[in-house]
């Protein structure tokens, strides 16, 4: 690919694209080295103005202390982030093989329709939704519902109302991905199974379920790193102190004054970890959710 | 026999999703619209017709004006500098630089993490120290390293406008247009420093967006052009980025959606701001509503973003769609 450039004008030229993309890495690093470092740092030596030097004496009192207070809400995120996924990738699955390949009349119009509440401000849906979601409370309550089971109610306030938010508000990219996944599919493929005496469903388990693999990695990652990132509906949804995700955890964290900036930066190194190491480890997958949320297929 | 059966069992697998869809998203919608019409203005419900009178009353609002702008303000920075510095990392990592997949995951990599954490460490990172004190922190240091005067960040109440007695301010007063010279249609600084973390994060997008867009480029154009004699700057200008313009599109409507949006990166570098510099409607949105019970207030604020964000998303996805079934 890479010709060798012979001419210095050719040299000087790749010497600068070189530094430019140098300088722009700085850039982007720079808040990772800042919270790597303040975070590494004792009370005494953070929020002083030698804030770019290393610390004199690395200690982990800031993680220890961002750790004491998040791994609750850490423990939240985890109940909250990994069902929703699956949920709501399993719906977007079904829905984008049905939108694909057995398609009705209207079936784009209402593909479309769906997609809609993908780009919706959320703030637009969110009054109704506090309201719906505290009758569901106020329901289980009337229906005498027993404390052991509360768990399972999906009302306001809990981590089940919350995982329901997320899969209802995920079915437009879950499905939006499988059906542009199952478009490329070719119908030569299900034909054979039909002619087999395959129905709806055994076509989906028998042909399309095992080369699903692909497009589940990208969904599962897209709704994985999502949900655990988002903020609107974690912080409306939970007054509750003790069901708070990690995400409204740090937000509070921050926001208080007596808590020290190298316990704010660790505390965000932690909060950032598990979606940093899908990245590190998936990024392929998360690039291509992306992508197809900019409808680009 | 057997197709009317499966028939049957499509519709009754994907009428959950849209059952799910017709109430949480458009009835959901219509919901909010009704709670703006009404007199709903504490914790107790209540749906008495009020009219348009939430709606007057937010654009009578100031604190709405400032909104407005800061939106408008926020938008614009944010996309020019995004749209940019992705384009400009896009063509530098199709040059076929070595170690382009290190510098693409580094530039990429702000995506996955959650805006609440961006903010967190840009607001530290932007902090403008203690004035009392003389004592700085973060990019200011740097700053001060270089001689540079040190800046107060997303907490610097200046709002640069058009000066009313300066030559352009004559003239527009002469013009009949004084109010241009209002601080209300100024560029508040302290929204720059949320427009600099917000590029922080998204501008690895557009990049991205952009190099795959690259990667369908055909090199025989690029050769046509310059057999035609075209020079390097004259192939990017009438070659290259015309064939990018789907991308670009779908970028500017992306990032231009999103940022109408804004919350969680607000909420979390510097709120209201100073003087409501860097207030938004999401963040207006969530007090008004949620902290102060106005809640047919708050639904006002939220049809307005709705209407707003549906004015770039709808001929968007008509036209996503229209290009699907063509092709």
């Amino acid at each position: 690919m890479t010709r060798v450039a012979a001419s210095p004008l050719a040299m000087a030229g790749r010497a600068l694209i070189y530094a430019a993309l140098v300088v722009a890495a700085a850039f982007y690093l720079l808040p990772v080295y800042v919270l790597v470092i303040t975070g590494l740092k004792s009370y005494a030596e953070a929020g002083l103005s030698q804030m770019w030097h290393l610390p004199a004496a690395p200690t982990l009192e800031g993680f220890q202390q961002a750790y004491a207070r998040l791994a609750p809400h850490f423990a939240n995120s985890i109940t909250l982030t990994v069902p929703a996924a699956l949920i709501s990738s399993f719906l977007g699955s079904v829905n984008g093989y049905i939108l694909a390949k057995w398609r009705f009349r209207g079936a784009d119009l209402l593909f479309t329709l769906i997609l809609f509440g993908m780009f919706i401000p959320y703030q637009s849906i969110l009054i109704p939704l506090v309201d719906t979601l505290q009758r569901v409370n106020f329901a289980a309550a009337a229906l005498g519902v027993p404390g052991w089971l509360s768990w399972a109610i999906p009302g306001y306030g809990t981590i089940p109302g919350l995982a329901f938010v997320h899969i209802v508000y995920g079915i437009p990219i879950t499905t939006l991905i499988f059906r542009n996944y199952y478009a490329t599919i070719p119908d030569e493929l299900l034909d054979a199974a039909k002619a087999d005496g395959a129905n709806l469903l055994g076509i989906y388990r028998l042909v399309l379920l095992p080369i699903s693999m692909p497009a589940f990695a990208v969904v599962l990652i897209w709704q994985f790193t999502s949900i655990w990132n988002e903020f609107l509906f974690a912080v409306v949804l939970t007054q509750n102190p003790a069901v708070r995700p990690v995400t409204v955890a740090l937000y509070n964290l921050a926001g208080s004054y007596i808590v020290e900036w190298n316990v704010q930066m660790a505390g965000a190194l932690l909060a950032a970890l598990p979606t940093l190491l899908v990245y590190v480890f998936l990024g392929r997958y998360f690039l291509r959710g992306l992508l197809a949320g900019a409808l680009k297929g | 026999m057997r197709l009317t059966s499966d028939r049957v069992l499509a519709a009754f697998l994907i009428a959950p999703s849209i059952a799910a869809a017709a109430v949480f998203v458009y009835g959901f919608i219509g919901w909010t619209a009704w709670v703006s019409l009404s007199n709903w203005a504490g914790l107790r419900p209540d749906l008495s017709w009020a009219g348009v009178a939430n709606y007057l009353g937010l654009f009578a609002n100031p604190r709405f004006h400032l909104d407005i702008r800061n939106t408008i303000v926020f938008t614009v920075f944010l996309l020019a500098a995004c749209m940019s510095l992705g384009l400009g990392l896009a063509l530098l990592l199709d040059r076929g630089v070595r170690g382009e997949s290190i510098f693409r995951s580094l530039f990429f990599f702000p995506m996955a993490v959650s805006f609440i954490v961006t903010g967190v460490a840009w607001r530290w990172l932007l902090a403008p120290g203690d004035p009392a004190t003389g004592r700085l922190t973060g990019v200011n240091v740097l700053l001060a390293h270089l001689d540079l005067p040190h800046l107060r960040w997303y907490t610097d109440h200046t709002v640069l406008h058009i000066h009313p007695d300066g030559a352009l301010g004559q003239v527009l007063s002469g013009a009949g247009l004084g109010a241009l010279t209002d601080p209300t249609v100024g560029i508040p600084v302290a929204m720059l420093s949320i427009v600099i973390a917000a590029t922080w994060q998204m501008s690895g997008f557009v990049m991205a967006l952009y190099l795959a867009g690259l990667r369908g480029f055909p090199e025989e154009l690029r050769e046509a052009a310059r057999i035609d004699g075209a020079g390097e700057w004259q192939v990017y200008r009438y070659v290259v980025l015309p064939f990018l313009w789907p991308v670009t599109l779908s970028a500017l409507i992306i990032l231009g959606h999103i940022s109408l949006k804004i919350f969680d990166l607000v909420a979390a570098m510097s709120k209201r701001g100073p003087g409501f510099a860097t207030d938004v409607p999401a963040y207006f949105m969530f007090e008004t509503t949620f902290h102060a019970d106005r809640f047919a207030q708050g639904a006002a604020v939220a049809v307005v973003m709705l209407v707003s964000v549906s004015v770039l998303i709808i001929p968007y996805l008509v036209y996503s769609m229209r290009r699907e079934t063509a092709t």
